[in-house]
């Protein structure tokens, strides 16, 4: 067996353009999905029982659906009904609609885990619904939910390797192309597998920093 | 000090100073309420008058936790009407006469002068003191954060936690958390104040310093209403103490009509067994002495 890692700087541009859009479709893509999770948890929680239906009905299909079905039908069925996108932008839409469902479930484990009887005592001071989401639950969830969160992006980390499929030209799709090329595959399965631990590696203990830092509070 | 209801207990009878009997500032006609097929509150009439202070007892599951709480509209009561200040609580009649959900503001303007203490607290764990106090000051009545700060401190002060000022719940006990809840609906700056059995989650020796708050309160000429099983702080402090049981009032009067001299058997079962679970050692005023 060979192992010659010039076969790596000599492409160390490309990869890391590679590792740029990696990450780009992995936080735009998270970042969306957690908004959109949060809204759909809000509008669970205030918007009565039809919406609530609904939501939960979306909720579960989308997933009771694999991501690379999701990304297929987006991407290649999408055309069909007039939408055509980008392979980078249905990407990243992609992984914000598969995860929003998932963080929506952890938004709603977070409200429900707020006691009712503070917001009750803040009702009675005249709080408003949205000053006690904003002020009273949302604080105090989001300590809660952290670890969850963090583990969601974690997962969603390694989801991108998917939209190498829709050609999406992100680490995986780059580095197999190049050890297919090459004949290569451990010098740039070896990069990959790196690119994607120290990824995670941070992620990981940015979680658990921030972990400690918003949960002072609780400590007596 | 184990409690006897001898006939050597204080007890206040006379209305408080500036009592007005005219209009009462909570006024509860034909109220009740029910989950289901069961009826948690049946035709309660109720007067409470200004700088009065009425103590609701009665077994667990009596309805007394439910008809505070409904005071406040924390429980929606579907039969007869509860008025605050002379405000209908939480319902409006519309043009057809039926009674429909008030909205929010008008919810809030009823229950503006309304403070309320429960029994968990029910402080906020990622505010410290200050922050409990401050948040509805600032946010609802629109105060500067250094005026809301300095009503904060006073009504801290108030309840003798000023040095606490900037801990956060969880390094606090019991008793005091319970007294920044405390301290957090009176800045508010009530003319009505509701506590829901504020020192059941207390341990017992940190009971008293929750009630000597109350106690100041009442005197200071608060209206209260108080849920609450401590009877040595119903018989000393309350106007008038009203006994629920299975969700209706079954014997209301002075505190000596009360824990004295009622024949109903039904509160004398409820106060005989009240005596049994607290007088581990017998004594008489006599011994006392």
């Amino acid at each position: 067996m060979t192992f010659d890692l010039t076969i790596i700087t000599a492409n160390a541009g490309a990869i890391w353009n590679a590792f740029l859009v990696t990450i780009y479709t992995w936080l735009a893509g998270s970042a969306l999905g957690i908004v959109a999770g949060l809204v759909i948890a809000a509008l669970m929680l205030f918007g009565g029982r039809p919406l609530q239906l609904l939501l939960r009905g979306v909720i579960e299909l989308v997933r009771g659906t694999p991501f690379l079905v999701i990304l297929f039908l987006v991407y290649y069925g999408g055309p069909a009904f007039g939408v055509r996108l980008g392979a980078v932008t249905a990407g990243v839409l992609c992984i914000a609609g598969y995860s929003s469902v998932y963080f929506a479930e952890i938004f709603r484990s977070g409200f429900a885990a707020v006691p009712r009887g503070q917001l009750e005592a803040g009702e009675c001071l005249g709080l408003s619904r949205f000053d006690l989401l904003w002020r009273v639950q949302l604080p105090q969830m989001l300590v809660l939910i952290l670890p969850a969160i963090v583990n969601m992006l974690t997962i969603l980390c390694k989801e991108t390797a998917v939209l190498s499929i829709i050609t999406v030209p992100e680490l995986t799709a780059v580095l197999t192309g190049i050890g297919t090329r090459t004949f290569t595959f451990i010098e740039t399965l070896l990069v990959l597998c790196i690119a994607y631990l120290l990824l995670i590696e941070i992620t990981s203990r940015a979680g658990r920093w921030l972990e400690r830092r918003v949960g002072t509070y609780l400590q007596r | 000090m184990p409690l006897t209801l001898s006939p050597t207990t204080t007890i206040s009878t006379e209305p408080a100073k500036g009592a007005n009997t005219a209009t009462p500032i909570i006024h509860l006609s034909a109220v009740g309420k029910r989950y289901g097929n069961h009826q948690v509150l049946s035709n309660i009439n109720l007067d409470v008058h200004h700088s009065e202070v009425v103590c609701l007892i009665g077994p667990s599951g009596s309805g007394k936790s439910t008809l505070l709480r409904s005071m406040a509209f924390l429980e929606e009561y579907d039969e007869g009407e509860i008025h605050i200040e002379g405000r209908l609580l939480g319902w409006e009649i519309d043009d057809r006469g039926r009674r429909k959900h008030a909205g929010r503001n008008r919810l809030n303007q009823a229950r503006r002068n309304l403070g309320i203490v429960f029994q968990q607290f029910n402080l906020w764990p990622h505010m410290t003191a200050m922050g409990n106090v401050t948040e509805a000051l600032v946010r609802v009545r629109r105060m500067k954060r250094s005026d809301a700060e300095k009503r904060a401190m006073t009504v801290l002060e108030k309840v003798g936690l000023a040095e606490k000022a900037h801990q956060y719940p969880a390094r606090l006990s019991g008793g005091q958390q319970q007294r920044v809840a405390i301290a957090r609906a009176l800045a508010m700056e009530p003319k009505i104040m509701l506590f829901d059995e504020p020192t059941s989650a207390l341990d017992p020796e940190l009971v008293g310093e929750v009630l000597a708050v109350m106690k100041q309160l009442a005197l200071e000429g608060m209206t209260m209403v108080v849920v609450t099983h401590e009877m040595g702080f119903a018989a000393q402090v309350a106007n008038s103490v009203v006994f629920l049981d299975q969700g209706s009032i079954v014997a209301r009067g002075t505190p000596s009509e009360v824990f004295r001299d009622t024949q109903h058997p039904r509160l004398r079962q409820f106060l005989q067994n009240y005596l049994d679970r607290n007088a581990f050692w017998h004594t008489t005023p006599e011994q006392e002495n």
